[in-house]
């Protein structure tokens, strides 16, 4: 197997409201099993939206995306949904935890939807990614009693339910001060180290771009 | 798609919002509680009038009627076969208005496995005598235990027995008679039949059936003494009454019975035809008022869960980044709508049915009907599971949208806005 994550052929992208305008031009990249990969660039320069695209969420662009040098553009909802939930983990600006569920049971609910492990396995390895995070004593409280950073470390945990080949994120420390900026940096680069998780971050932040393994630049929807 | 995990996150969306949901719920509930309340009381009511007439009323009625001949003397001469006949000023052939040959036919009918019982019976106007005033009215001359096995004769007796009747020269009258003329059980009342046979009767018990043009008029004595008061044989008969296993089959039995034994047969949709039209009109009165009531329910249920999906943006957003596909946060949202559904549904059925028990326990006496105590309630099956089955498509229906609308939130759009 090779030891290509992800793969892009000419990605082209296009919006269409108020006027035609292409936002990404054939775009070619790939990212390696392992690699710590960040993409930076003024606003608009179409780095989240080249990440959604990268997340199977977008799908409406040309060209070809590539992950484990297996082809899935064109495939329908359902694959892309199964594709994330099996192979992508996402950490966005936002925490996005279910405010109905208690910490262990939002960074459980992927794995639930996977079902390829039992509820108890589950369980148990959300408490271990959980604490991994030290977060293992906030398990039971629920989202709206966790401090901005903590939410954030336990959406990172959920990200890593299914052990995903890559994690992506959009901007994850964008509303993080910057000790808890430090402490994301910190665990993002722990498990390159030493788990070799493949991990792209989309950031403005250079700072810690510049502690990456990998800086993909981008201006007017081109990597430069 | 695993069921257990998306009747979970509806579950805890549900609690997330549980005032709404209740609210959602009770409509439900109101709804299919007034549903079956209505229906339930609305039968019952029909069933009550029903049996007032069919208990009344034979499936078949054999009588010969009074009217001109079918065939006039000339169309069946043979000079005049080829030409138009005109016959002016006919008139109606007395063939007297005892049934022909009754015994036998009676006995013949008896036979027959699809009748349940026969029971012969003789209608003859009289005049009641009550010191000089003369009250026209009806004497039915009934055999006691036919016509109490077939139209429950006692129920309508408001006092004495039926079984008296058996004793001779006994009448049973209307209530409406006894009040007018001031008589009371053990009286002697005087009978002038139309042929001005005058006979005096003791009074053993009174009648109500509550259908007052009937209690003023009419009378019952047995079968014997009705015969001697009109100064007939014992083979006189004047209608025969037929009660049949199936009642839908009487208009077809009314036939074959009018050509076989040729006598004019009526069967009991024919002769109380307002009556069906009547029960069915409200019927449709009072499916159509619960149905409305539903469909308001599935208004309300339709409104929240759009409100639902509008607060739950990130929510679902997030769900489908983390690999949950359009059809299962469809479902997420129509398991919820469905398990408003059940919950409001049952408790509907609950509710409709702890509120039709107090209905017939409310006293309910009217002169008219002397033997229902209470408003009178339908319980059938059949109501609550139209109840809840048209719940549960209500809800459905009214989950269906918002949950395609939510399946198709492009979680791009919400992260991003972000």
């Amino acid at each position: 197997m090779s030891n290509t994550v992800l793969e892009t052929k000419n990605l082209s992208k296009y919006f269409y409201d108020p006027v035609k305008f292409q936002v990404l031009k054939e775009i070619n990249m790939s990212i390696n099993h392992g690699e710590f990969v960040s993409i930076v660039g003024k606003s608009g320069c179409g780095k989240s939206t080249l990440l959604y695209l990268l997340s199977t969420m977008d799908t409406d662009y040309e060209g070809e995306l590539y992950i484990h040098d297996e082809l899935i553009t064109g495939k329908t909802d359902k694959d892309f949904a199964k594709i994330r939930n099996e192979n992508i983990g996402f950490v966005f600006q936002f925490h996005y935890l279910l405010s109905e569920y208690n910490v262990l049971k939002n960074v459980m609910l992927p794995g639930m939807k996977l079902g390829k492990l039992t509820e108890k396995e589950i369980e148990h390895n959300a408490m271990e990614h959980l604490r991994t995070l030290d977060m293992h004593e906030q398990a039971l409280k629920m989202p709206n009693q966790l401090s901005g950073g903590q939410k954030q470390r336990v959406a990172i945990a959920r990200a890593l339910i299914n052990n995903p080949l890559i994690i992506m994120g959009d901007e994850p420390t964008g509303n993080l001060d910057h000790k808890n900026s430090d402490m994301v940096f910190d665990i993002f680069n722990k498990l390159t180290v030493e788990h070799q998780q493949t991990l792209l971050i989309v950031t403005h932040d250079n700072d810690f771009a510049s502690r990456t393994n990998r800086i993909i630049t981008m201006e007017d929807g081109r990597i430069v | 798609m695993n069921f257990k995990l998306i009747l979970n996150i509806a579950v805890h969306l549900l609690r997330a919002r549980l005032k709404q949901s209740i609210v959602a719920a009770v409509g439900v509930t109101f709804g299919i509680a007034m549903f079956i309340t209505l229906v339930s009381f609305m039968h019952g009511l029909n069933n009550m009038l029903d049996n007032l007439m069919l208990n009344r009323t034979p499936h078949v009625r054999l009588y010969n009627e009074i009217k001109p001949s079918d065939k006039q003397p000339i169309s069946v001469s043979e000079n005049y076969k080829n030409d138009v006949n005109f016959v002016s000023s006919v008139k109606p052939k007395d063939r007297g208005k005892a049934i022909y040959n009754s015994k036998a036919i009676i006995h013949y009918l008896k036979q027959d496995p699809r009748i349940i019982d026969v029971a012969p019976k003789i209608t003859t106007p009289v005049f009641f005598n009550s010191g000089t005033i003369e009250i026209s009215g009806v004497v039915y001359g009934v055999e006691v235990a036919a016509e109490e096995k077939l139209f429950q004769l006692s129920e309508y007796i408001i006092e004495g027995k039926v079984s008296d009747l058996t004793q001779n020269n006994s009448i049973i009258i209307g209530k409406g008679l006894a009040d007018k003329m001031l008589l009371k059980k053990g009286d002697v009342i005087k009978i002038t039949t139309a042929k001005g046979n005058l006979a005096s009767m003791k009074v053993v018990g009174i009648t109500q059936i509550g259908i007052a043009d009937l209690d003023n008029t009419m009378s019952y004595t047995s079968l014997d003494t009705a015969q001697k008061l009109l100064g007939e044989p014992t083979n006189y008969i004047t209608d025969i009454q037929i009660k049949l296993h199936d009642i839908n089959s009487a208009p077809a039995l009314a036939n074959e019975f009018r050509t076989q034994f040729d006598v004019d047969a009526i069967d009991y949709q024919t002769s109380n035809s307002q009556f069906e039209t009547g029960s069915t009109v409200r019927s449709i009165i009072s499916y159509a008022v619960g149905i409305v009531l539903l469909i308001v329910a599935g208004f309300g249920i339709y409104n929240i869960l759009n409100m639902m999906i509008f607060e739950k943006m990130d929510s679902i957003a997030i769900l489908k980044a983390t690999g949950f596909s359009g059809n299962d946060v469809k479902w997420i949202f129509i398991v919820l709508s469905m398990v408003i559904g059940i919950t409001g549904g049952l408790f509907g059925l609950l509710f409709g049915f702890i509120f039709t028990s107090i209905i017939d326990v409310i006293p309910f006496s009217t002169a008219a009907l002397p033997t229902i105590k209470t408003y009178p309630i339908d319980y059938n099956i059949i109501y609550y599971l139209i109840g809840i089955t048209f719940a549960l498509c209500t809800t459905f229906i009214a989950g269906l949208f918002p949950a395609l609308k939510a399946g198709k939130v492009d979680p791009v759009e919400i992260i991003r806005g972000k």
